[in-house]
């Protein structure tokens, strides 16, 4: 099969779906000259036009308003916010006025609408540019939340967010659009919300991971391999909704789970699925959960310091040990 | 402009269901029936009821948390508006909106919003949304002289002029946002000035005036509807009472509030009608009775109507799948 990067999955999601919808529009800083900010829609505007393609000011607030009250008159926007850390310039857009209208109103309306936003931790951004934002979101109620680590899930995932009809957001990764590369293959598909991924089959510990830490799983997997440790790494995929029963289905399996995120550690998505695994399979639990995600702290520029901070292979490693001991 | 008679008719009664929606409501607050706050709309019903009596019945407006009158002007029902007030099932939005968020898609009504310059974002999409459509609706977005210190107005306007979008900026200057004078807020004295900035025209009019109010609206309305872009129509209508009913407004002189109720919009636009020989008292007489059995009515249906099940709170988020 032929293999495209995260990035490209996700421009082809995007052609795809505004060809088979016209009313899909797609709005953004920078989106239509230059294909955004990293050049993901790249190739779109000379396509479908200015009109479907637009490129705004810098305006974050106004982008997620307007779709908003695009959407409720019919259209299927997919606006396009640069860095996750940008959230911060439109959080009142997504916490009092997308969230929150559908279900003031008593359901009188619909609102398809999508959020595609990169997180970014680990380039030297430092604080401002190295946002993980989903468990922000996720506390949000009423809007599904999408991250998909690889090519496959990113296309799949987001022609279903385009195609739902409720907000969603969706959080893709700086460093995959370049740095991962996957199998995708040329004919459509779709991958339904709510349908976590078995990335690696395993039998003595769980690791839930989600983005990029994935990769680190996946990696952390092979180390351990080594030491005759036999792991399996379960990807949500969605965090809402969220498919808890893949998850326990492993934990009844390996009694051991480490969860793993690049969010800082206080109040995050590892603390809700946490709970979540102890209110459901406290008894097949062998050890404590353990949790791996980065400091809490605003993330610092030099690479020694970020990487110091930062959820790393070697921290999922240095947990499987400690769990397995 | 000239108007007939109708027009005015129109407009008296508009107004005048406002005032009495807004002063049956305070008193049902004030007997402890409706939960919440009440930010009411007297003293500005001219600029619902001049905006909205030149719109189309296929046009959009966005209201605020002082939107009773929005929603009056636009069409909505009395009855189902002071159940929602209520908090009952039978309100248009089986009370999960209240006083603040009341809306009826149907109707055009996109929402009230309890966050100041909340609904102007939402208002200037959905305009965008029009224009891609290539219909002819235009959107009306009411918003406070508070809200135009927010950052979301300055975004959402500025869009809206770079794209030629069908909507138009109804600001309801009444001077004051809770305590804190427009005065001391903007450095202008005409806030339409605003308007330039963004290169969009603005027009400030008595917002006492339904007809001043009616006329600059039309052509705002209809420079959009030609395609031709967003316009500013600020309209002064100094604040009648309190920012919230039980705001004793010990902040603000009280010859200002005199000044504000000695020029009550409805007594002297009744008193326009009659001396132009426009509409006789019994004319006007006619309309107060039919006003008053719809009040009536509506407070009887909102008293007599049901509270939704509990569980109902869990449900609306999501559209459901399949
Ligand atoms: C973003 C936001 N900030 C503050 C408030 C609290 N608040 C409610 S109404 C109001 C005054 C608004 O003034 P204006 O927009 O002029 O409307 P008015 O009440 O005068 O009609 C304030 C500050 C709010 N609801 N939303």
């Amino acid at each position: 099969m032929r293999e495209i990067t995260y990035a490209q999955a996700i421009n082809e999601a995007l052609r795809e779906e505004m060809k088979r919808d016209q009313r899909v529009i797609t709005l953004g800083e920078d989106i239509g000259g230059i294909g955004g900010n990293f050049g993901v829609t790249k190739g779109l505007q000379e396509e479908f036009g200015s009109q479907r393609v637009r490129d705004t000011p810098i305006s974050e607030d106004a982008i997620v308003g307007l779709s908003l009250g695009a959407a409720l008159v019919g259209m299927r926007p997919v606006a396009e916010i640069m860095f996750s850390t940008f959230l911060g310039c439109c959080m009142e857009e997504i916490v009092n006025q997308v969230t929150a209208i559908r279900y003031m109103s008593g359901g009188q309306c619909t609102i398809p609408m999508v959020i595609r936003t990169a997180n970014s931790l680990g380039r030297s951004g430092a604080a401002q540019h190295s946002g993980r934002a989903e468990a922000l979101i996720m506390h949000i109620p009423g809007i599904k939340v999408v991250i998909p680590a690889t090519p496959y899930d990113a296309k799949g995932l987001l022609k279903t967010a385009i195609r739902d009809p409720n907000p969603v957001i969706f959080f893709e990764h700086a460093m995959a659009y370049y740095g991962v590369k996957g199998e995708v293959p040329e004919e459509e598909y779709t991958i339904p919300f709510g349908v976590a991924d078995v990335k690696r089959q395993g039998k003595d510990l769980t690791i839930v991971a989600y983005s990029l830490m994935v990769r680190k799983a996946l990696e952390a997997a092979e180390i351990l391999a080594k030491d005759g440790i036999n792991v399996e790494v379960i990807d949500p995929r969605t965090l809402v909704p969220l498919d808890m029963d893949t998850i326990i289905k492993s934990v009844k399996k390996t009694h051991r789970v480490i969860v793993a995120s690049e969010e800082c550690e206080t109040a995050g998505v590892c603390a809700e699925i946490s709970y979540r695994i102890v209110e459901a399979a406290f008894d097949e639990l062998d050890a404590p959960i353990q949790r791996v995600a980065t400091a809490d702290v605003p993330v610092p520029f030099s690479p020694p310091l970020e990487k110091y901070m930062m959820a790393k292979t070697e921290d999922i490693v240095k947990a499987a040990k400690k769990l397995m001991a | 402009m000239t108007l007939d008679k109708n027009k005015h008719a129109d407009f008296y009664k508009s107004m005048l269901r406002i005032r009495r929606f807004e002063e049956t409501a305070i008193e049902a607050f004030s007997a402890g029936k409706i939960p919440g706050f009440i930010h009411s709309y007297i003293g500005e019903e001219a600029i619902a009821s001049g905006v909205c009596g030149a719109l189309e019945p296929g046009d959009l407006i966005t209201g605020t948390h002082r939107g009773h009158g929005h929603c009056l002007a636009k069409g909505m029902r009395m009855d189902r508006m002071m159940a929602e007030l209520y908090g009952k099932a039978t309100g248009y939005n089986k009370g999960k909106g209240g006083s603040m968020h009341i809306s009826d898609f149907s109707c055009g009504v996109l929402g009230c919003n309890g966050i100041v310059a909340g609904g102007i974002g939402l208002a200037t999409g959905a305009a965008w949304g029009n224009q891609l459509q290539g219909n002819s609706r235009v959107v009306a977005c009411f918003f406070g002289d508070g809200a135009m210190n927010r950052g979301s107005f300055h975004e959402a306007v500025n869009m809206a002029s770079i794209w030629s979008l069908p909507v138009v900026y109804v600001v309801e200057a009444n001077g004051w946002g809770i305590s804190f004078s427009t005065r001391n807020a903007i450095n202008l004295v005409d806030l339409s000035e605003r308007a330039k900035a963004y290169g969009i025209p603005g027009v400030s009019v008595d917002g006492y005036d339904v007809m001043a109010v009616y006329e600059a609206a039309k052509a705002a309305i209809e420079r959009a509807r030609r395609g031709e872009g967003p316009s500013m129509v600020v309209c002064n209508a100094p604040r009648m009472r309190g920012h919230e009913e039980g705001d004793p407004q010990t902040y603000r002189p009280k010859d200002d509030i005199d000044k504000a109720k000695k020029n009550d919009p409805i007594k002297r636009y009744s008193e326009f009608l009659v001396a132009q020989s426009i509409l006789s008292k019994d004319e006007l007489k006619a309309i107060k009775q039919q006003v008053e059995e719809e009040v009536a009515q509506a407070i009887k249906f909102a008293d007599e109507s049901p509270y939704p099940n509990p569980e109902e709170a869990l449900q609306d988020l999501f559209v459901e799948e399949k």
